[in-house]
């Protein structure tokens, strides 16, 4: 479904600030297996995900979606294979627009957009089945500006929004992150409910231990711009929360003890 | 009397501009000072073509479509090039300076011997009145030619809010909206959102030099420098508009900007009135959304120190 090959990025090349964000990343995701990314601050994960996404065009390897190679393609152009949620709740909806707006703009991901009417009658039929179902009593405010709803219930009408053309792949990046605990279980749950449903092909970035040991049925764990650890089948479900803590640890350990003997050998040969 | 119907007049042919720089400003939130030299394109294109005997209803639609391409050109080099968005305007305003003397072919063009919009809608006005050439209106003489010129203005102002209503509500105007709203939002639906702020841009130039074209027809000439200072004017109008209608919804936003370009006409009529110079005009009209765009930050940190105290 997704094949990433050797893609590397590199932000601010040849400056004081150069960052090499993602080196020689591969990765293939089978359709319909989710796919859960861990990895400490500046690990790349986000940026993994921005890159499939179409953020920005990545300097080497190459990105297949769906049998397509849209490695060049625009980020508006692989929209209509991809449905996103962010990380702030605020980016994945128009806060001036009403919720139904909102929604029928989603309905219409990936196509041309003409002089049609926007809302169309059988659409905001649809739209308050599918709101009334995320019980949050939004059916009945269709029509008020989004810009008035919390975070949580932002992020569940952007969770289906994303998915309401049923996308050939769903990048999650820790869209959870900003929510307060309740919320967050309640979008969590949503999350597995539609994955579920449509059988989608999920990427999917957290920092939540918990979820990244409960979630999914494959978890990467990156460091630094490359994936360390890929845990798959009985492996993935075996894996425990203090068991990516102790990982954790290691590349943590691993690094300072890299940082010590630079350090040693920098002052006997230096 | 006649000077309460041309302030009114007058009021309702810069609300079109009004409703091209509540575009620009407040849906994409892009400063477009390109209305500047469109509002002179809008006027010159349409001043000359009537000249050359084209009708004016023709030339007008004609202004409407330089003023599309003036802002699609606006639009093209902060999309494409990447050049900042008030840079643009002011280049491509610059710009339509030299083009619109190339247009005109001189300074001015006069109207008066040339059939407009204002004299057809007039001729119409006199057959409905069977001949007369004024009335009564509550005592007062009203002329039919200004009654009559300002009937047709309303109606096409009228129209124009009616159809840009109904276009921003279709789902290519949705997702103009959504992308002066939400850019990493619209991008993820599939949208181009380059293309929708060189749409966008476009029919907000498209209007101002309709109204450019109107108000060049309403005078009787068009004029090199009339567009001077217009985006700040068509900015005042929107702010008052705001200010009086209060909400934020769609429709009453339309209605509001052009209640604010005629209300903000009134008001300066009344100044000019009462022995404001008109060298002053453009000074306090600066100094006036000055204000509006200040005061209330003013008002809150006020309110925020009250509140701590």
């Amino acid at each position: 479904m997704l094949e990433i090959q050797g893609v590397s990025k590199i932000f601010n090349p040849e400056t004081p600030s150069e960052v090499r964000s993602l080196r020689g990343v591969n990765l293939v995701l089978e359709a319909g297996s989710w796919v859960i990314i861990i990895g400490t601050n500046g690990s790349g994960k986000s940026t993994l995900l921005n890159a499939v996404a179409g953020t920005f065009l990545v300097d080497e390897g190459s990105i297949r979606l769906a049998g397509r190679d849209v490695t060049r393609w625009p980020e508006h152009a692989r929209a209509e294979l991809i449905g996103r949620v962010f990380q702030n709740p605020f980016s994945g909806t128009s806060p001036s627009l009403t919720i139904e707006e909102n929604l029928s703009l989603a309905a219409l991901r990936g196509q041309g957009r003409g002089l049609g009417w926007g809302l169309k009658q059988s659409l905001v039929g649809q739209m308050r089945d599918e709101v009334s179902r995320l019980n949050m009593g939004l059916e009945n405010r269709l029509e008020n500006a989004i810009g008035s709803l919390s975070g949580g219930q932002r992020q569940a009408l952007t969770l289906l929004m994303a998915t309401w053309l049923r996308p050939e792949l769903l990048l999650l990046d820790e869209h959870t992150a900003a929510l307060d605990p309740k919320s967050a279980d309640l979008v969590i749950a949503l999350t597995e409910l539609v994955v579920a449903r449509d059988k989608l092909t999920t990427l999917m970035v957290t920092h939540s231990m918990h979820q990244a040991a409960s979630l999914g049925d494959r978890l990467i764990m990156m460091h630094r711009g490359q994936i360390i650890h890929d845990f798959q089948g009985a492996e993935k479900r075996r894996l425990r929360p203090d068991d990516l803590l102790a990982r954790f640890e290691e590349v943590r350990r691993a690094e300072q003890l890299d940082e010590s003997a630079a350090q040693m050998l920098a002052e006997q040969y230096i | 009397m006649s000077l309460l119907i041309g302030t009114f007049t007058i009021g309702c042919i810069l609300s079109l501009l009004a409703l091209g720089v509540f575009i620009s400003f407040r849906i994409f939130a892009f400063p477009d000072i390109t209305a500047d030299g469109s509002v002179t394109l809008g006027a010159a294109v349409a001043a000359t073509l009537m000249v050359h005997g084209t009708s004016p209803l023709l030339a007008s639609l004609a202004a409407f479509g330089a003023g599309m391409l003036a802002g699609a050109c606006t639009g093209t080099l902060y999309t494409r090039f990447k050049i900042n968005s008030l840079l643009s305007g002011i280049l491509v305003m610059t710009a339509l300076y030299s083009i619109n003397l190339h247009i005109m072919g001189k300074s001015n063009v006069s109207l008066l011997s040339v059939t407009t919009l204002a004299t057809h809608s007039e001729q119409i006005g006199i057959k409905l009145m069977r001949g007369a050439t004024s009335f009564d209106l509550a005592g007062w003489e009203v002329s039919v030619r200004d009654a009559s010129v300002l009937g047709a203005v309303a109606l096409v102002v009228a129209l124009t809010g009616a159809l840009l209503y109904l276009f921003l509500r279709t789902n290519l105007g949705m997702a103009m909206r959504a992308t002066g709203d939400n850019v990493q939002m619209i991008r993820a639906l599939g949208v181009n959102d380059g293309n929708m702020i060189i749409f966008g841009v476009a029919i907000s130039n498209g209007l101002v030099a309709l109204s450019g074209a109107l108000l060049a027809q309403y005078q009787g000439f068009a004029d090199v420098g009339m567009g001077i200072g217009m985006v700040v004017w068509g900015l005042a109008s929107v702010i008052i508009g705001e200010a009086l209608v209060g909400t934020n919804q769609l429709g009453t936003t339309i209605i509001g900007a052009v209640m604010g370009s005629v209300l903000f006409r009134l008001l300066v009529a009344m100044a000019l009135r009462w022995g404001l110079s008109p060298n002053d005009l453009k000074l306090i009209t600066a100094v006036f959304v000055f204000s509006a765009l200040i005061v209330p930050q003013f008002l809150r940190k006020k309110r925020l120190r009250s509140a701590h105290a």
